[in-house]
Protein backbone atom coordinates (compact mmCIF):
# COMPACT_ATOMS: atom_id res chain seq x y z
CA UNK A 1 0.00 0.00 0.00
CA UNK A 2 2.63 2.38 1.22
CA UNK A 3 4.76 1.36 -2.38
CA UNK A 4 1.82 1.89 -4.14
CA UNK A 5 1.25 5.56 -2.37
CA UNK A 6 4.82 6.39 -3.39
CA UNK A 7 4.96 5.28 -6.46
CA UNK A 8 1.60 7.35 -7.39
CA UNK A 9 3.47 10.28 -5.43
CA UNK A 10 6.79 10.05 -7.53
CA UNK A 11 5.01 9.46 -10.99
CA UNK A 12 2.99 12.46 -10.35
CA UNK A 13 -0.34 10.93 -11.06
CA UNK A 14 -2.65 13.15 -9.61
CA UNK A 15 -0.97 16.59 -11.37
CA UNK A 16 -1.00 14.34 -14.88
CA UNK A 17 -4.88 13.12 -13.89
CA UNK A 18 -5.35 16.91 -13.42
CA UNK A 19 -3.67 18.47 -16.23
CA UNK A 20 -5.06 15.86 -18.89
CA UNK A 21 -8.34 16.84 -17.86
CA UNK A 22 -7.93 20.78 -18.36
CA UNK A 23 -6.21 19.64 -21.70
CA UNK A 24 -9.23 17.62 -22.21
CA UNK A 25 -11.53 20.38 -21.75
CA UNK A 26 -9.72 22.84 -23.90
CA UNK A 27 -11.37 21.03 -26.89
CA UNK A 28 -14.27 21.31 -25.79
CA UNK A 29 -17.11 22.87 -27.21
CA UNK A 30 -17.28 26.37 -25.19
CA UNK A 31 -20.47 27.44 -23.44
CA UNK A 32 -20.56 30.93 -23.36
CA UNK A 33 -22.93 32.69 -25.84
CA UNK A 34 -21.29 35.72 -27.77
CA UNK A 35 -23.73 37.57 -26.00
CA UNK A 36 -24.56 40.21 -28.26
CA UNK A 37 -24.03 38.37 -31.47
CA UNK A 38 -25.62 35.38 -30.46
CA UNK A 39 -28.54 35.11 -27.78
CA UNK A 40 -29.84 32.24 -25.74
CA UNK A 41 -33.30 31.09 -26.74
CA UNK A 42 -36.50 32.68 -24.91
CA UNK A 43 -39.21 30.83 -23.73
CA UNK A 44 -43.03 32.22 -24.86
CA UNK A 45 -43.47 33.24 -21.07
CA UNK A 46 -40.78 34.63 -21.32
CA UNK A 47 -41.75 38.38 -19.55
CA UNK A 48 -39.73 41.67 -20.64
CA UNK A 49 -40.27 45.14 -21.64
CA UNK A 50 -44.26 45.86 -21.11
CA UNK A 51 -46.22 46.74 -24.91
CA UNK A 52 -49.97 48.04 -25.15
CA UNK A 53 -51.05 46.28 -28.58
CA UNK A 54 -53.93 47.51 -30.69
CA UNK A 55 -56.34 45.36 -32.93
CA UNK A 56 -55.21 45.00 -37.01
CA UNK A 57 -57.70 47.33 -37.57
CA UNK A 58 -55.33 49.80 -35.36
CA UNK A 59 -57.64 50.25 -32.15
CA UNK A 60 -56.40 50.17 -28.92
CA UNK A 61 -57.38 47.22 -27.41
CA UNK A 62 -57.19 48.63 -23.49
CA UNK A 63 -60.60 49.37 -22.53
CA UNK A 64 -59.78 50.85 -19.14
CA UNK A 65 -61.26 48.46 -16.79
CA UNK A 66 -58.24 49.00 -14.52
CA UNK A 67 -57.67 45.18 -13.32
CA UNK A 68 -54.05 45.12 -14.42
CA UNK A 69 -53.59 48.25 -11.96
CA UNK A 70 -56.08 46.64 -9.23
CA UNK A 71 -53.82 43.29 -9.56
CA UNK A 72 -50.48 44.95 -9.78
CA UNK A 73 -48.43 44.38 -6.58
CA UNK A 74 -45.90 46.61 -6.88
CA UNK A 75 -48.32 49.33 -7.91
CA UNK A 76 -46.43 50.20 -10.66
CA UNK A 77 -49.19 51.15 -13.06
CA UNK A 78 -51.24 53.94 -13.13
CA UNK A 79 -54.67 54.36 -15.13
CA UNK A 80 -56.54 57.73 -15.97
CA UNK A 81 -59.77 57.08 -18.28
CA UNK A 82 -62.60 58.66 -19.86
CA UNK A 83 -65.21 57.88 -22.33
CA UNK A 84 -64.55 58.89 -25.82
CA UNK A 85 -66.92 61.01 -27.93
CA UNK A 86 -68.23 57.32 -29.61
CA UNK A 87 -68.80 56.35 -26.62
CA UNK A 88 -65.82 53.94 -25.93
CA UNK A 89 -64.34 53.85 -22.83
CA UNK A 90 -60.14 54.50 -23.60
CA UNK A 91 -57.36 55.27 -21.19
CA UNK A 92 -56.55 59.08 -21.31
CA UNK A 93 -53.40 58.05 -19.05
CA UNK A 94 -51.68 54.27 -18.82
CA UNK A 95 -48.15 54.63 -16.99
CA UNK A 96 -45.75 52.21 -16.07
CA UNK A 97 -43.42 52.84 -13.83
CA UNK A 98 -40.63 50.19 -14.98
CA UNK A 99 -38.38 50.93 -11.70
CA UNK A 100 -41.18 49.77 -9.17
CA UNK A 101 -42.51 46.60 -11.81
CA UNK A 102 -41.00 43.88 -10.87
CA UNK A 103 -41.93 41.59 -13.74
CA UNK A 104 -44.44 38.68 -12.21
CA UNK A 105 -47.07 38.76 -15.21
CA UNK A 106 -49.84 39.41 -13.33
CA UNK A 107 -51.35 42.23 -15.77
CA UNK A 108 -50.47 40.08 -18.33
CA UNK A 109 -52.79 37.62 -16.88
CA UNK A 110 -55.22 39.85 -15.55
CA UNK A 111 -56.12 41.51 -18.88
CA UNK A 112 -59.17 40.90 -20.38
CA UNK A 113 -58.38 41.59 -23.63
CA UNK A 114 -54.88 40.94 -24.15
CA UNK A 115 -53.93 44.41 -24.27
CA UNK A 116 -51.28 45.07 -22.18
CA UNK A 117 -48.39 42.04 -22.82
CA UNK A 118 -45.06 41.32 -21.44
CA UNK A 119 -43.06 41.14 -24.36
CA UNK A 120 -39.75 39.19 -25.33
CA UNK A 121 -37.34 41.97 -24.93
CA UNK A 122 -34.95 42.42 -22.50
CA UNK A 123 -32.88 44.83 -23.51
CA UNK A 124 -34.30 48.61 -22.73
CA UNK A 125 -31.45 49.18 -20.33
CA UNK A 126 -31.66 53.19 -19.98
CA UNK A 127 -29.08 56.21 -18.75
CA UNK A 128 -31.82 57.77 -16.30
CA UNK A 129 -34.40 57.08 -13.95
CA UNK A 130 -36.76 59.18 -15.95
CA UNK A 131 -36.75 57.50 -19.13
CA UNK A 132 -37.83 54.28 -17.24
CA UNK A 133 -40.95 56.13 -16.69
CA UNK A 134 -43.20 54.36 -18.97
CA UNK A 135 -46.06 56.17 -20.76
CA UNK A 136 -49.11 55.09 -23.18
CA UNK A 137 -47.36 56.50 -26.12
CA UNK A 138 -44.00 54.32 -25.21
CA UNK A 139 -46.01 51.60 -24.55
CA UNK A 140 -48.05 51.81 -27.52
CA UNK A 141 -44.95 51.90 -29.77
CA UNK A 142 -43.79 49.29 -28.29
CA UNK A 143 -46.96 47.40 -28.86
CA UNK A 144 -46.24 48.40 -32.45
CA UNK A 145 -42.49 47.39 -32.61
CA UNK A 146 -42.78 44.16 -31.24
CA UNK A 147 -46.64 42.46 -32.11
CA UNK A 148 -45.11 40.20 -34.57
CA UNK A 149 -43.15 38.60 -31.56
CA UNK A 150 -45.54 38.64 -28.94
CA UNK A 151 -48.83 37.38 -31.28
CA UNK A 152 -46.35 34.92 -32.02
CA UNK A 153 -45.68 33.85 -28.33
CA UNK A 154 -49.24 34.17 -27.72
CA UNK A 155 -49.74 32.01 -30.29
CA UNK A 156 -47.63 29.38 -29.08
CA UNK A 157 -48.35 29.59 -25.14
CA UNK A 158 -51.98 29.69 -25.88
CA UNK A 159 -52.65 26.19 -25.50
CA UNK A 160 -51.44 25.85 -22.04
CA UNK A 161 -53.13 28.76 -20.57
CA UNK B 1 35.98 61.05 -40.11
CA UNK B 2 35.38 58.11 -41.56
CA UNK B 3 37.71 56.59 -39.13
CA UNK B 4 35.84 57.43 -36.29
CA UNK B 5 32.46 56.34 -37.89
CA UNK B 6 33.32 52.97 -39.16
CA UNK B 7 35.17 52.38 -35.66
CA UNK B 8 32.97 53.39 -33.08
CA UNK B 9 29.21 55.06 -33.46
CA UNK B 10 28.53 52.14 -37.01
CA UNK B 11 29.40 49.86 -34.11
CA UNK B 12 26.73 51.68 -31.73
CA UNK B 13 24.38 51.94 -34.74
CA UNK B 14 24.48 48.06 -34.73
CA UNK B 15 24.31 47.64 -31.40
CA UNK B 16 20.98 49.83 -31.24
CA UNK B 17 19.13 48.16 -34.32
CA UNK B 18 19.96 44.44 -32.86
CA UNK B 19 18.61 45.17 -29.07
CA UNK B 20 15.77 46.84 -30.50
CA UNK B 21 15.34 43.71 -33.17
CA UNK B 22 14.88 41.52 -29.64
CA UNK B 23 13.04 44.41 -27.75
CA UNK B 24 10.39 45.20 -30.08
CA UNK B 25 9.02 41.58 -31.02
CA UNK B 26 9.78 40.70 -26.98
CA UNK B 27 7.14 43.40 -26.02
CA UNK B 28 4.61 42.40 -28.99
CA UNK B 29 5.29 38.67 -27.80
CA UNK B 30 4.30 39.87 -24.01
CA UNK B 31 1.31 41.52 -25.02
CA UNK B 32 0.04 38.32 -27.01
CA UNK B 33 1.54 36.43 -23.96
CA UNK B 34 -1.41 37.85 -22.57
CA UNK B 35 -4.25 37.16 -25.39
CA UNK B 36 -3.19 33.35 -25.27
CA UNK B 37 -3.13 32.97 -21.45
CA UNK B 38 -6.57 34.25 -21.40
CA UNK B 39 -7.87 32.44 -24.42
CA UNK B 40 -6.25 29.10 -23.23
CA UNK B 41 -7.62 29.58 -19.48
CA UNK B 42 -11.02 30.42 -20.94
CA UNK B 43 -10.75 27.40 -23.30
CA UNK B 44 -10.28 24.98 -20.57
CA UNK B 45 -12.76 26.80 -18.36
CA UNK B 46 -15.46 26.14 -21.40
CA UNK B 47 -15.70 29.97 -21.78
CA UNK B 48 -14.27 32.26 -25.24
CA UNK B 49 -11.50 34.52 -24.42
CA UNK B 50 -11.82 38.05 -25.61
CA UNK B 51 -13.44 38.02 -28.16
CA UNK B 52 -14.85 41.72 -28.77
CA UNK B 53 -11.73 44.08 -29.92
CA UNK B 54 -10.75 43.03 -33.08
CA UNK B 55 -11.48 39.14 -35.10
CA UNK B 56 -11.14 36.74 -32.41
CA UNK B 57 -10.36 39.73 -29.95
CA UNK B 58 -6.56 39.71 -31.51
CA UNK B 59 -6.28 43.68 -30.98
CA UNK B 60 -7.28 43.18 -27.21
CA UNK B 61 -3.88 43.66 -26.13
CA UNK B 62 -3.62 46.84 -27.74
CA UNK B 63 -6.44 47.87 -26.31
CA UNK B 64 -5.37 46.98 -22.89
CA UNK B 65 -1.80 48.80 -23.61
CA UNK B 66 -3.75 52.11 -24.52
CA UNK B 67 -5.80 51.63 -21.65
CA UNK B 68 -3.49 51.34 -19.01
CA UNK B 69 -1.67 54.13 -21.06
CA UNK B 70 -4.11 56.63 -20.32
CA UNK B 71 -4.64 56.24 -17.26
CA UNK B 72 -3.70 58.72 -14.42
CA UNK B 73 -0.84 57.67 -12.15
CA UNK B 74 -1.25 57.43 -8.81
CA UNK B 75 1.93 58.10 -6.65
CA UNK B 76 0.69 57.62 -2.55
CA UNK B 77 1.80 60.75 -0.69
CA UNK B 78 3.03 58.38 2.05
CA UNK B 79 5.30 56.56 -0.74
CA UNK B 80 8.76 57.02 -0.96
CA UNK B 81 8.38 58.66 -4.18
CA UNK B 82 11.93 57.42 -5.60
CA UNK B 83 12.08 54.46 -4.93
CA UNK B 84 8.16 53.62 -5.74
CA UNK B 85 9.22 55.23 -9.34
CA UNK B 86 12.14 53.20 -9.99
CA UNK B 87 10.67 49.90 -8.77
CA UNK B 88 8.94 48.92 -11.64
CA UNK B 89 11.40 50.32 -14.23
CA UNK B 90 14.17 47.90 -12.29
CA UNK B 91 11.43 45.40 -12.92
CA UNK B 92 10.76 45.79 -16.60
CA UNK B 93 14.62 46.47 -17.05
CA UNK B 94 16.10 43.05 -15.50
CA UNK B 95 13.21 41.06 -17.76
CA UNK B 96 14.76 42.58 -20.65
CA UNK B 97 18.74 42.19 -20.21
CA UNK B 98 18.52 39.13 -20.28
CA UNK B 99 17.65 38.71 -23.56
CA UNK B 100 20.99 39.91 -24.47
CA UNK B 101 22.85 36.01 -23.82
CA UNK B 102 20.02 34.14 -25.39
CA UNK B 103 21.34 32.56 -28.44
CA UNK B 104 18.47 32.18 -30.82
CA UNK B 105 19.80 30.31 -33.43
CA UNK B 106 23.89 29.01 -34.02
CA UNK B 107 25.51 32.34 -33.69
CA UNK B 108 22.49 34.40 -33.51
CA UNK B 109 23.03 36.18 -29.93
CA UNK B 110 23.74 39.80 -29.07
CA UNK B 111 26.40 39.07 -26.04
CA UNK B 112 27.93 36.01 -26.91
CA UNK B 113 29.56 35.77 -23.20
CA UNK B 114 31.27 32.99 -21.61
CA UNK B 115 29.67 32.84 -18.38
CA UNK B 116 25.71 33.34 -19.87
CA UNK B 117 24.22 31.24 -17.65
CA UNK B 118 25.29 32.71 -14.78
CA UNK B 119 24.91 36.28 -16.15
CA UNK B 120 21.17 34.96 -16.55
CA UNK B 121 21.13 33.90 -13.35
CA UNK B 122 21.93 36.95 -11.32
CA UNK B 123 19.48 38.95 -13.45
CA UNK B 124 16.80 36.61 -12.89
CA UNK B 125 18.20 36.95 -9.37
CA UNK B 126 18.17 40.66 -9.04
CA UNK B 127 14.34 40.62 -10.29
CA UNK B 128 13.43 40.23 -6.39
CA UNK B 129 15.12 43.73 -5.67
CA UNK B 130 12.43 45.26 -8.40
CA UNK B 131 9.43 43.56 -5.82
CA UNK B 132 10.96 43.74 -2.87
CA UNK B 133 11.74 48.13 -3.66
CA UNK B 134 8.05 48.69 -5.03
CA UNK B 135 6.61 46.56 -1.69
CA UNK B 136 8.69 48.63 0.79
CA UNK B 137 8.09 52.15 -1.27
CA UNK B 138 4.31 51.43 -1.41
CA UNK B 139 4.00 52.18 2.50
CA UNK B 140 0.94 49.77 2.42
CA UNK B 141 1.10 46.70 4.26
CA UNK B 142 -0.47 44.54 1.68
CA UNK B 143 1.81 45.19 -0.81
CA UNK B 144 5.01 44.84 2.09
CA UNK B 145 3.78 41.61 2.67
CA UNK B 146 3.91 40.51 -0.98
CA UNK B 147 7.19 42.07 -1.41
CA UNK B 148 8.36 40.15 1.75
CA UNK B 149 6.65 36.20 0.50
CA UNK B 150 7.75 37.18 -3.05
CA UNK B 151 11.60 38.11 -2.02
CA UNK B 152 11.20 34.66 0.47
CA UNK B 153 10.26 32.38 -2.31
CA UNK B 154 12.70 33.42 -5.04
CA UNK B 155 15.52 33.12 -2.88
CA UNK B 156 14.03 29.46 -1.82
CA UNK B 157 13.47 28.19 -5.21
CA UNK B 158 16.53 29.95 -6.90
CA UNK B 159 18.80 27.79 -4.95
CA UNK B 160 16.73 24.47 -6.60
CA UNK B 161 17.52 25.69 -10.03
CA UNK B 162 21.07 26.21 -9.38
CA UNK B 163 21.61 22.80 -8.37
CA UNK B 164 19.76 22.10 -11.24
CA UNK B 165 21.81 24.12 -13.50
CA UNK B 166 25.10 23.00 -12.25
CA UNK B 167 24.25 19.28 -13.07
CA UNK B 168 23.45 20.58 -16.89
CA UNK B 169 26.50 22.63 -16.86
CA UNK B 170 28.52 19.60 -15.36
CA UNK B 171 27.25 17.19 -18.51
CA UNK B 172 28.07 20.26 -21.01
CA UNK B 173 31.35 21.51 -19.69
CA UNK B 174 30.42 25.09 -20.52
CA UNK B 175 29.14 27.98 -19.17
CA UNK B 176 28.07 29.22 -22.70
CA UNK B 177 24.92 28.89 -23.54
CA UNK B 178 25.56 28.68 -27.32
CA UNK B 179 28.11 26.36 -26.29
CA UNK B 180 25.37 24.43 -23.59
CA UNK B 181 23.01 23.62 -26.81
CA UNK B 182 25.66 22.62 -29.20
CA UNK B 183 26.86 19.73 -26.10
CA UNK B 184 23.03 18.72 -26.98
CA UNK B 185 23.70 18.09 -30.14
CA UNK B 186 26.18 15.76 -29.76
CA UNK B 187 24.62 13.97 -26.63
CA UNK B 188 20.85 14.51 -27.25
CA UNK B 189 18.83 16.74 -25.30
CA UNK B 190 19.34 17.21 -21.98
CA UNK B 191 15.49 16.39 -21.12
CA UNK B 192 16.09 12.47 -21.93
CA UNK B 193 19.16 12.45 -19.58
CA UNK B 194 18.09 14.94 -16.67
CA UNK B 195 14.25 14.75 -16.99
CA UNK B 196 13.57 14.21 -13.01
CA UNK B 197 15.75 17.75 -13.14
CA UNK B 198 13.37 19.32 -16.08
CA UNK B 199 10.23 18.66 -14.17
CA UNK B 200 11.73 20.36 -11.34
CA UNK B 201 12.80 23.20 -13.50
CA UNK B 202 9.57 23.66 -14.77
CA UNK B 203 8.19 23.43 -11.28
CA UNK B 204 11.02 26.08 -10.13
CA UNK B 205 10.11 28.56 -12.55
CA UNK B 206 6.69 29.01 -11.98
CA UNK B 207 7.37 29.77 -8.69
CA UNK B 208 10.57 31.92 -9.73
CA UNK B 209 8.51 33.86 -11.61
CA UNK B 210 6.00 34.38 -9.06
CA UNK B 211 3.24 32.71 -11.24
CA UNK B 212 -0.18 30.50 -9.90
CA UNK B 213 0.47 27.73 -8.76
CA UNK B 214 2.88 29.89 -6.68
CA UNK B 215 1.48 33.02 -7.20
CA UNK B 216 1.34 33.84 -3.11
CA UNK B 217 2.76 37.35 -3.41
CA UNK B 218 -0.09 38.58 -5.76
CA UNK B 219 -2.50 36.39 -3.93
CA UNK B 220 -5.83 38.06 -4.70
CA UNK B 221 -7.48 36.59 -1.63
CA UNK B 222 -5.47 37.44 0.98
CA UNK B 223 -3.53 40.24 -0.40
CA UNK B 224 -5.68 41.94 -2.71
CA UNK B 225 -2.58 42.07 -5.79
CA UNK B 226 0.66 42.02 -3.14
CA UNK B 227 3.35 43.93 -4.10
CA UNK B 228 1.55 46.06 -7.30
CA UNK B 229 -1.51 46.77 -4.94
CA UNK B 230 -0.38 50.88 -5.22
CA UNK B 231 0.61 50.92 -8.97
CA UNK B 232 -1.68 52.09 -11.86
CA UNK B 233 -1.26 53.11 -14.99
CA UNK B 234 2.26 52.85 -16.75
CA UNK B 235 3.93 51.72 -13.50
CA UNK B 236 2.00 48.89 -12.97
CA UNK B 237 1.60 48.41 -16.76
CA UNK B 238 5.64 48.01 -16.47
CA UNK B 239 5.50 45.32 -13.94
CA UNK B 240 3.05 43.52 -15.83
CA UNK B 241 5.26 43.24 -18.74
CA UNK B 242 8.30 42.78 -16.67
CA UNK B 243 6.57 39.74 -15.56
CA UNK B 244 5.37 38.34 -18.93
CA UNK B 245 8.78 39.13 -20.29
CA UNK B 246 10.23 37.38 -16.96
CA UNK B 247 8.39 34.29 -17.82
CA UNK B 248 9.04 34.27 -21.45
CA UNK B 249 12.79 34.27 -20.26
CA UNK B 250 12.71 31.55 -17.96
CA UNK B 251 10.93 29.52 -20.76
CA UNK B 252 13.73 30.22 -22.72
CA UNK B 253 16.13 29.59 -20.16
CA UNK B 254 14.13 25.91 -20.21
CA UNK B 255 14.74 25.51 -23.90
CA UNK B 256 18.32 26.23 -23.69
CA UNK B 257 18.88 24.00 -20.79
CA UNK B 258 16.65 21.11 -21.84
CA UNK B 259 15.03 21.27 -25.38
CA UNK B 260 17.98 21.70 -27.31
CA UNK B 261 17.58 25.74 -28.20
CA UNK B 262 17.46 25.58 -31.70
CA UNK B 263 18.13 22.54 -32.58
CA UNK B 264 15.82 20.66 -34.47
CA UNK B 265 13.95 17.23 -32.60
CA UNK B 266 15.69 15.04 -34.99
CA UNK B 267 18.33 15.67 -37.54
CA UNK B 268 16.10 14.18 -40.50
CA UNK B 269 14.94 16.34 -43.43
CA UNK B 270 11.13 17.42 -42.90
CA UNK B 271 12.73 19.16 -39.04
CA UNK B 272 16.21 20.16 -40.80
CA UNK B 273 13.86 22.27 -42.94
CA UNK B 274 12.82 25.09 -40.20
CA UNK B 275 15.10 27.24 -39.43
CA UNK B 276 16.62 27.07 -35.73
CA UNK B 277 14.96 29.94 -34.37
CA UNK B 278 11.50 28.90 -35.05
CA UNK B 279 12.42 26.01 -33.15
CA UNK B 280 13.76 28.14 -30.35
CA UNK B 281 10.48 29.82 -30.71
CA UNK B 282 8.15 27.13 -30.90
CA UNK B 283 9.79 25.51 -27.77
CA UNK B 284 9.59 28.78 -26.22
CA UNK B 285 5.61 28.82 -26.57
CA UNK B 286 5.52 25.09 -25.85
CA UNK B 287 6.74 25.89 -22.36
CA UNK B 288 4.79 28.78 -21.75
CA UNK B 289 1.76 26.93 -22.38
CA UNK B 290 2.21 24.86 -19.53
CA UNK B 291 2.77 27.76 -17.48
CA UNK B 292 -0.51 28.65 -18.91
CA UNK B 293 -1.92 25.10 -18.54
CA UNK B 294 -0.29 24.96 -15.13
CA UNK B 295 -2.47 28.18 -13.84
CA UNK B 296 -5.80 26.85 -15.43
CA UNK B 297 -5.31 23.20 -13.54
CA UNK B 298 -3.88 24.15 -9.94
CA UNK B 299 -5.14 26.09 -6.98
CA UNK B 300 -3.09 28.18 -5.21
CA UNK B 301 -0.47 26.92 -2.65
CA UNK B 302 -0.46 27.56 0.58
CA UNK B 303 2.81 29.26 2.03
CA UNK B 304 3.89 27.02 4.28
CA UNK B 305 3.55 24.12 1.38
CA UNK B 306 5.27 25.89 -0.94
CA UNK B 307 8.36 26.63 1.28
CA UNK B 308 8.22 23.04 2.29
CA UNK B 309 7.94 21.57 -1.17
CA UNK B 310 11.37 24.20 -1.87
CA UNK B 311 13.52 23.04 0.94
CA UNK B 312 12.52 19.72 1.85
CA UNK B 313 11.53 18.20 -1.47
CA UNK B 314 12.92 20.20 -4.73
CA UNK B 315 15.97 20.97 -2.97
CA UNK B 316 17.09 17.61 -1.85
CA UNK B 317 16.31 15.72 -5.01
CA UNK B 318 18.20 18.28 -7.39
CA UNK B 319 21.18 18.03 -5.07
CA UNK B 320 21.11 14.05 -4.99
CA UNK B 321 20.55 14.08 -8.84
CA UNK B 322 23.95 16.72 -8.97
CA UNK B 323 26.24 14.28 -6.69
CA UNK B 324 24.76 11.42 -9.43
CA UNK B 325 25.90 13.53 -12.53
CA UNK B 326 29.13 14.07 -11.34
CA UNK B 327 29.40 10.64 -10.04
CA UNK B 328 28.39 9.15 -13.33
CA UNK B 329 30.50 11.61 -15.33
CA UNK B 330 33.44 10.58 -12.93
CA UNK B 331 33.17 7.28 -13.14
CA UNK B 332 32.67 6.67 -16.65
CA UNK B 333 35.10 9.07 -17.46
CA UNK B 334 32.57 11.48 -19.29
CA UNK B 335 33.65 14.50 -17.65
CA UNK B 336 33.53 16.97 -21.23
CA UNK B 337 36.59 19.25 -21.94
Amino acid sequence: MQVDQLARTILWEELVKGFSLTLRYLFRRKVTLNYPYEKGPLSPRFRGEHALRRYPNGEERCIACKLCEAICPAQAITIESEPRPDGSRRTTRYDIDMTKCIYCGFCEEACPVDAIVEGPNFEFAAETREELFYTKEKLLENGERWEREIAMRLEADAPYR
Amino acid sequence: MAEIFWGTIWPLILLVVYTLAIIVPLLVAVAYLTYAERKVIGGMQLRQGPMFVGPYGLLQPLADGVKLFFKETVIPSRANKGVFVIAPMLTFILALIGWAVIPFGDGLVLADINVGILYLFAVSSLGVYGIIMAGWASNSRYAFLGALRSSAQMISYEIAMGMIIISVLLTAGSLNLSDIVRAQAEQGWYVIWHFPMFMIFLVSILAETNRLPFDLPEDEASLVTGYNVEYSSMTFALFFLGEYANMILMSAMATILFLGGWLPPFDVAPFTWIPGPLWFILKICAVLFVYIWARATLPRYRYDQLMRLGWKVLLPISFGWLVLTAGVLVAFDLVPG
